[in-house]
């Protein structure tokens, strides 16, 4: 049985309701953080257990904090991120609903840390069923005396919001976030100055995952150092993986970072193997944003070891060989999958989310979805292959915000490798239309021979 | 003071200045710059165009800059080392962006009043290319009168949100702004409402492209067939330091005083712009200083030409 640290009460029934997760032994690390801890000692904690942002980039939690500029008089706010939109991630969701008082107190503790007075909880609007579940758990912590003026008598002031987005992926970025907060059109905003020194009304900020804040309660209750021998060299603690596709049993599992990619799919703990008996073609171990990796290398590494679930070892050959393990949105998918019409699916979103500030993402993610659409429909060239190539290595890097890059990397790694199938729809623009049009000799053909 | 070093050419700068700002300092080798505007608080940075190449942070962290950065928006640090033309990968990338500046660009530079000082022109000429790779729809708007004196003609916008700047910085009320997201982004006013106040006439001069035109310019003449002198007037509401564009003896559009680069030297009202288009309103100055490479240079010092002259005339009855 895996250990469990998030997720540990999930299945009580009624935890949602503040006794009942108190008698679990919920709130408990506030009674140590509070009375006998100061905020530099939880920041140093975090440091020591070694969690690493948990929404996709995989920053380091403590030395985030620890940015926090704490020179001004200005207030500091710290925000909750759970605009959790990515295609494919569904983790945060789980964990809100499940238990929004292992956030609430998550984000008790980081306050504290950070001395935040006022924090939000940014949410996307189309979790407005979680948002009132959450609203409901602050009140009854407000009740408890949780939060509110001098939280269980330690001089420690909080009081804690939520606030839904309207929709719109970009204000996952932190500082589109920010703005949108700040009550404005959710555009990013251009980095220096970090939030960390300039963030929300111009004062410090640090935004965080649902996840990462979450995780300091364990942290806190356990400590740094018994944090830190989970997992596998800087990947360090468990993970939430929103795991979906073809696969037996879809759903949220939390792992021990370090399993391997093999074990995950096929042991029944976890994702239960492929479904209806297929193989499987292609993952992408990371949400929407990743590269997606052909069976043959997401399995090994490129030195012959088994590929593990880390931040290090997702990533390992860089984008030749290798993708990242971003916010944990692992999509798994079988031999009948068409990885060009996955492709233009992504692009499609990732065309409708531009925030539309800087020009490459703007016009650039539009004319990929474009060509990717004329590809899928069979009205498609071989040069519109490598004008796809062309225009996704515009885009990345050139952006204001990641949007660019997360909306170049699919197209480029399904391009990198799955070529074959883009040739295919361009040499049989008749058989685009066939369900499984992808489920053929000649492309079997290829892919077994990469196996 | 830092000091930086573009091109191999290196110069030293006050503190909080910008690469872009060193490079116009320098004075060769500037980045193009399509949506930042020295005089406008917070413009910069999105059209991508100005991306340049760090090669070393600084003297005290000489790693260089993992992307291209916009340089109107990275501020110089001691010891800095840019490239940019003598990078490739920053005229790639630069290329690239104007391949997509224009992928939705009606590109009707013969029926645009803005051709001939319009930076998208100046920009495609130098680093786009000579036939567009994009064969999709471009997307269309309808034209929006806003307010009776200027058009705004969505379909050439690039979305540098300087004209929304202008609104928010130079005038007490802002009316306008950008409406949805992504490629449908669009400049408008809310449900059309005109923009009413002394100095929105600004937002045309502004304006990098021929989006926001002068309606009582509108198809007069083409731009090279003007003669710009500088004037100035005595005006209540701002400096009153302007350029007026003749033809023959009359006048047919006053604009702020553009400097080097493009930006205006300072903005003038809606009543110097619109209301006072007679020689006597003005005292005359001398001809304006117009770039050599500027198409405007190449017809500047002829009064008129006797072939083109009734052309137009017929052609304003009839767009008029």
């Amino acid at each position: 049985m895996a250990r469990k640290l998030l997720l540990e009460l999930a299945d009580i029934p009624q935890i949602q309701n503040i006794d009942t997760y108190i008698s679990h032994g919920g709130y408990r690390s506030l009674e140590k953080a509070l009375k006998k801890m100061t905020p530099d000692e939880i920041t140093e904690e975090v440091k020591k257990s070694g969690l690493r942002g948990r929404g996709g980039a995989g920053f380091s939690t403590g030395l985030k904090w620890s940015f926090l500029d704490k020179s001004t008089d200005k207030p500091r706010y710290l925000l909750c991120n759970a605009d959790e939109s990515e295609p494919g991630t569904f983790k945060d969701r789980y964990l809100m609903e499940k238990l929004p008082h292992l956030l609430i107190e998550g984000m008790i503790l980081s306050s504290y840390a950070l001395g935040s007075n006022t924090s939000y909880i940014y949410i996307r609007g189309e979790y407005m069923f979680v948002l009132r579940k959450l609203e409901k758990a602050i009140q009854e912590a407000y009740s408890k005396g949780f939060l509110g003026k001098n939280i269980l008598n330690s001089g420690f002031d909080l009081d804690l919001y939520v606030h839904p987005g309207a929709g719109a992926y970009i204000c996952g970025e932190e500082t589109a976030l920010i703005e949108s907060l700040e009550g404005k059109r959710g555009n990013p905003r251009i980095k220096p100055p970090f939030p960390a020194v300039s963030g929300l009304w111009g004062c410090p900020t640090i935004v965080n995952n649902v996840e990462s804040i979450a995780a300091v309660v364990p942290i806190i209750n356990d400590g740094g150092d018994e944090y830190a021998k989970i997992g596998l060299g800087k990947s360090t603690g468990t993970k939430l993986i929103s795991a979906s596709g073809n696969i037996q049993k879809p759903g949220v599992y939390e792992i021990d970072m370090g399993i391997t990619v093999e074990e995950f799919i096929y042991s029944d703990e976890y994702c239960g193997g492929m479904k209806d008996g297929l193989e499987l073609k292609a993952c992408v171990p990371g949400g929407s944003s990743v590269p997606i990796l052909p069976r043959h290398l997401l399995f090994r590494e490129s030195n012959g070891d088994s590929r593990r679930m880390t931040y290090e070892s997702l990533s390992e050959g860089g984008f030749t060989s290798g993708s990242m393990l971003g916010s944990g949105g692992f999509i798994v998918y079988d031999e009948k999958q068409c990885i060009v019409r996955n492709t233009w699916n992504f692009a499609r979103f990732y065309h409708h989310e531009s925030c539309g500030q800087c020009s490459p993402c703007r016009e650039g993610t539009g004319w990929m979805e474009r060509i990717l659409h004329n590809i899928e429909n069979g009205r498609g060239t071989e040069d519109d292959i490598q004008l796809l190539w062309q225009v996704q290595k515009n885009i990345e890097g050139n952006t204001i915000c990641p949007l660019g890059d997360a909306a170049a990397w699919p197209v480029a790694a399904a391009i990198r490798h799955f070529r074959h199938e883009f040739e295919y729809h361009v040499k049989y623009p008749e058989r685009v239309f066939d369900a499984d049009h992808t489920y053929q000799p000649e492309i079997q053909q290829t892919y077994s021979l990469t196996t | 003071m830092p000091k930086v070093t573009i091109d191999d050419i290196s110069l030293e700068v006050p503190l909080g200045t910008t690469i872009l700002q060193a490079a116009r300092m320098i004075g060769q080798n500037v980045p193009p710059a399509m949506c930042y505007y020295s005089k406008l608080e917070g413009s910069g940075g999105k059209c991508r165009t100005c991306l340049v190449q760090v090669v070393a942070g600084s003297y005290k962290d000489p790693r260089p800059m993992p992307k291209l950065v916009a340089s109107c928006r990275t501020t110089v640090m001691d010891g800095m080392e840019v490239r940019n033309t003598t990078s490739s990968e920053v005229q790639e990338a630069r290329k690239g962006v104007t391949e997509f500046l224009l992928a939705n660009h009606p590109l009707d530079c013969p029926v645009c009043d803005q051709a001939g000082e319009c930076k998208l022109q100046d920009l495609s000429y130098e680093h786009g290319l000579s036939k567009s790779r994009y064969e999709f729809k471009r997307r269309e708007f309808d034209r929006i009168d806003i307010g009776d004196k200027i058009q705004l003609h969505m379909n050439r916008c690039i979305l540098c949100y300087r004209c929304t700047q202008v609104a928010e910085q130079l005038t007490p009320e802002r009316v306008h702004g950008v409406l949805h997201r992504g490629e449908h982004s669009e400049i408008s006013t809310m449900i059309e409402k005109a923009i009413d106040n002394d100095f929105s006439g600004n937002m045309i001069d502004v304006c990098p492209v021929g989006a926001l035109t002068d309606k009582t310019f509108r198809f007069k003449s083409r731009v090279w067939f003007t003669k710009p002198v500088f004037a100035h007037r005595n005006c209540p509401g701002c400096e009153g330091k302007v350029t007026l564009w003749y033809q023959g003896s009359e006048v047919l559009r006053v604009t702020s005083r553009k400097d080097k680069w493009g930006e205006a030297e300072s903005f003038i009202c809606n009543s110097c712009r619109f209301d006072h288009k007679k020689t006597e309103d003005w005292v005359i100055e001398g001809p304006a200083k117009i770039d050599s490479h500027s198409v405007i240079s190449q017809n500047h010092m002829k009064f008129e030409l006797p072939v083109i002259q009734p052309l137009l005339t017929t052609e304003n009855e009839q767009t008029a």
